[in-house]
């Protein structure tokens, strides 16, 4: 499991945040995250996000590939 | 699309895949427990990128395939309640219960809906307050936590005709119960968004106890490949441990404010999983202070368990000592359209993948010489 | 009028007759035939090309169209693709009692545009009502004719299909499908695309008329890309090999299958084609395709492979090969 897919906050109304996927705009539930801005990047599944995006993270798995070798 | 493009890189893939084959090693065998991942691995063509000595095992990730056939035999018998709406994720939807299905029983007239999120749920209570609505919960621990959300927010909003029907479950118990099998496991492909929920703290006993190799993935395929490769680098290095590949999401501890949520609604249960018997405290039941949203509380409907059909080998398949190949009914009785057991029926149930994106090997050895809807050679598969 | 159709409506009395007039002839126009038992057509031709189809979207109004813009688009373009100039289309409808008039009118008019700029003539129709609950508030049946200025009839066989040829299809996929899952209410989505729904013969007969070797076409609507090509290897006896990444998808559809769990290469639409040519005329005919606003993202996808007959192959976006099937079954919105 399971379905779920990283999106950008784009605005928050209560528990309930406006989350960008691709253009489309999907209203997802925030209960589970503290400290959530807008423009940051959750994974979504079910319609609740799960977990924000660690961007350096991100960054570094990406980086420590294309430096493989090198 | 960020965060997922970037996982895609085909350049990237090919590196990891040269550094796969470098490593030398005898025939190792991976299993991955999470349905996100048996279905990235046929859709990506990952198998075809992996030396022969690299065996990838689906195990039982998919928490349709494991329901026991009695859930869905209780969401049918409460779906013919004239006051009742049954509100499901669209996955249960084709299940095959004991005799019929959700679908079936929908276009008999039952009032069944598919939701994509329990808040939806929800919001039909509001709507429809002379009714009562049942959401039917499945999902592991990524999913059981919004399940705990709603019931939470049910109980906050006085939504008192909601109702929810747990099948949710625990990873740690199955994975430790297929390690006390026979199957030879030599590393497991952690479940990625379980993983977020949990922190990949839930997985510390298995090296510790069984010196397997854990490496928690991601979902796009540079976090499969590189996955693979960590797991074999600890299989050859006998160094065995728990390691987070998907670090952009993923933690030791994971999401702590989840685990509250879950907790405060659900306690662990023995629980039946489908194929492979009955699990102690592998599945969530609602806490006694939530009774009132429970639906088994509510209902007093006695349910016959009419069982398996004897030739649907889906137990065997979920823990790993047999393919779908191997199976008599496979393509030939079983099929998407017409599913037998549950590893065909959800879309990334090993057998419904495995029909559906079965990687194509284009060598003189060719497995599929035939059309794939001729599966005489199916069992010939290993 | 009433706001609201009724059974007496389509009681086929006064009621009747002034819908009719007031909501049909006012917008199809010049009719004549329209309101006689049968049209009697003028057809010079020793084959004529012939087809039906019945539409019951819903919803009924979706960003990029509605039922009828849809009715119409899926004749003329079930027509084309065939090679056949579009020329004539029957209409009726079954409408539910309650429907909205104002809405009613708008559907018309829509299929009144829409036969305008495919140039063909409603030439019959007819219309009933039910009663409430009988019927999804409005379904439409339409059949259409159309005529061939020669034989053409490989374009629908594959007889003339050989290893080697190039697929092409003139745009993004899914875009239908997805416009109209946002456009329900049942998914608390706001979503980012439109249908595709047009029509596309004036394309096709362009394309047919230019100096491409043509030799086949099909129509991509339900089942998706994956169905027709699955299709296409079956009927005739050879293998297909896709480049999936050459597949072209709109940003916001594939953030939608994420979402969602579905898979592109099955989504339905409304405004695609497929056409299979010629190796050396490939990039001809996309250069030609992409001159028109109906075939800018026309793209070579694959081709048709002396390897595995019958059966559809897809280079994956990280290189990997998997098969690609045709659809199971209706693709529904899953968590797993």
């Amino acid at each position: 499991m399971c379905l779920s897919i990283p999106g950008k906050i784009i605005s928050i109304n209560g528990d309930m945040a406006d989350v960008s996927i691709g253009g489309n705009i999907v209203k997802v539930g925030i209960q589970m995250l503290d400290n959530i801005q807008k423009g940051d990047y959750v994974l979504v599944h079910a319609g609740f996000a799960l977990q924000k995006i660690n961007e350096k993270e991100a960054l570094e798995t990406l980086q420590l590939l294309k430096e493989m070798d090198e | 699309m960020k965060y997922i493009d970037e996982y895609r890189d085909s350049d990237l893939v090919k590196k990891l895949s040269e550094k796969i084959r470098q490593i030398d090693t005898q025939q190792i065998s991976l299993m991955e427990v999470c349905g996100g991942h048996t279905m990235a691995i046929h859709r990506f063509g990952i198998p075809s990128l992996l030396p022969e000595n690299i065996k990838l095992i689906s195990g039982p990730g998919c928490p349709v395939c494991v329901s026991n056939i009695l859930f869905i035999d209780r969401a049918i018998a409460y779906s013919k309640l004239s006051d009742v709406i049954i509100t499901t994720y669209g996955d249960l939807i084709r299940v095959p219960g004991s005799k019929s299905s959700l679908e079936k029983e929908k276009s008999q007239g039952a009032d069944i809906r598919i939701v994509y999120s329990s808040i939806e749920a929800l919001k039909i209570a509001k709507n429809n307050p002379n009714k009562k609505i049942v959401f039917l919960g499945i999902g592991f621990e990524t999913t059981a936590p919004s399940s705990a959300v709603v019931i939470q927010k049910a109980s906050k909003e006085n939504v008192l005709n909601f109702f929810l029907l747990s099948a949710h479950k625990m990873m740690p118990p199955v994975m430790e119960t297929l390690l006390n099998d026979e199957v030879k496991i030599d590393g497991f492909i952690c479940p990625g968004h379980v993983s977020t929920i949990t922190g990949s703290k839930i997985y510390s006993f298995i090296p510790e106890k069984y010196n397997i190799a854990c490496v928690v993935a991601g979902f796009e395929p540079i976090d499969i490949m590189q996955s693979v490769l960590m797991l074999a680098r600890q299989i050859v290095n006998k160094n065995y441990k728990v390691e987070i590949q998907y670090s952009r999401a993923v933690t030791y501890e994971g999401n702590s404010t989840a685990q509250q949520i879950l907790f405060d609604v659900f306690e662990p249960r023995d629980d039946y999983w489908r194929g492979i018997g009955e699990i102690p405290d592998s599945g969530l039941k609602i806490k006694e202070k939530y009774r009132h949203f429970d639906a088994e509380h509510l209902f007093n409907i006695d349910i016959d368990f009419v069982g398996e059909n004897p030739t649907c080998i889906c137990g065997d398949i979920l823990r790993g000592f047999k393919t779908p190949g191997d199976c008599k009914l496979f393509g030939k009785v079983c099929t998407p359209q017409n599913p037998v057991g549950a590893c065909m029926v959800s879309s990334e149930g090993a057998c419904h993948a495995f029909y559906k994106y079965r990687s194509y090997e284009p060598s003189h050895n060719n497995k599929f010489d035939t059309h794939p809807h001729d599966y005489n050679e199916a069992n010939n598969m290993s | 009028m009433n706001d609201f159709v009724t059974l007496n409506h389509g009681s086929g009395g006064k009621a009747s007759s002034e819908m009719i007039q007031e909501i049909f002839i006012k917008s199809f126009g010049q009719v004549g035939d329209i309101l006689a038992d049968s049209a009697i057509l003028d057809i010079q031709h020793n084959q004529i090309a012939f087809t039906t189809d019945s539409f019951v979207v819903d919803p009924v109004f979706f960003p990029g169209g509605d039922i009828g813009k849809l009715a119409i688009c899926g004749t003329v373009n079930d027509l084309a693709v065939s090679g056949a100039i579009p020329r004539f289309i029957s209409i009726s409808f079954i409408i539910e009692e309650g429907f909205s008039i104002k809405d009613l009118k708008k559907i018309v008019n829509s299929i009144a545009k829409q036969a305008n700029l495919a140039n063909v003539k409603i030439v019959t129709g007819d219309t009933k009502v039910v009663h409430k609950g009988k019927c999804d508030k409005i379904f439409i049946n339409t059949t259409g004719i159309g005529v061939f200025q020669k034989d053409l009839s490989f374009i629908s066989d594959g007889s003339k299909i050989a290893f080697g040829d190039k697929i092409i299809v003139n745009g993004t996929l899914g875009d239908h499908s997805m416009a109209v899952l946002g456009a329900r209410n049942e998914l608390d989505f706001k979503v980012a695309v439109e249908s595709d729904c047009t029509c596309l013969n004036h394309l096709i007969k362009d394309a047919l008329d230019a100096d491409i070797q043509v030799k086949f076409m099909r129509d991509i609507t339900r089942g998706g890309l994956a169905t027709i090509l699955n299709e296409l290897a079956i009927l005739t006896n050879k293998g297909i090999d896709i480049v999936e990444k050459n597949i072209p998808v709109n940003e916001s559809v594939r953030g939608l299958c994420e979402i969602v769990g579905f898979d592109p290469l099955y989504l339905a639409n409304e405004g695609k084609f497929l056409m299979v040519v010629h190796p050396n005329d490939a990039n001809t005919a996309i250069d030609f395709l992409r001159k028109n606003p109906l075939g800018k993202e026309s793209k070579i996808i694959g081709e048709i492979s002396a390897d595995h007959p019958k059966m559809v192959v897809g280079k994956t976006e990280i290189g990997g090969k998997r098969i690609i099937d045709i659809l199971q079954g209706e693709q529904l919105p899953r968590i797993c």
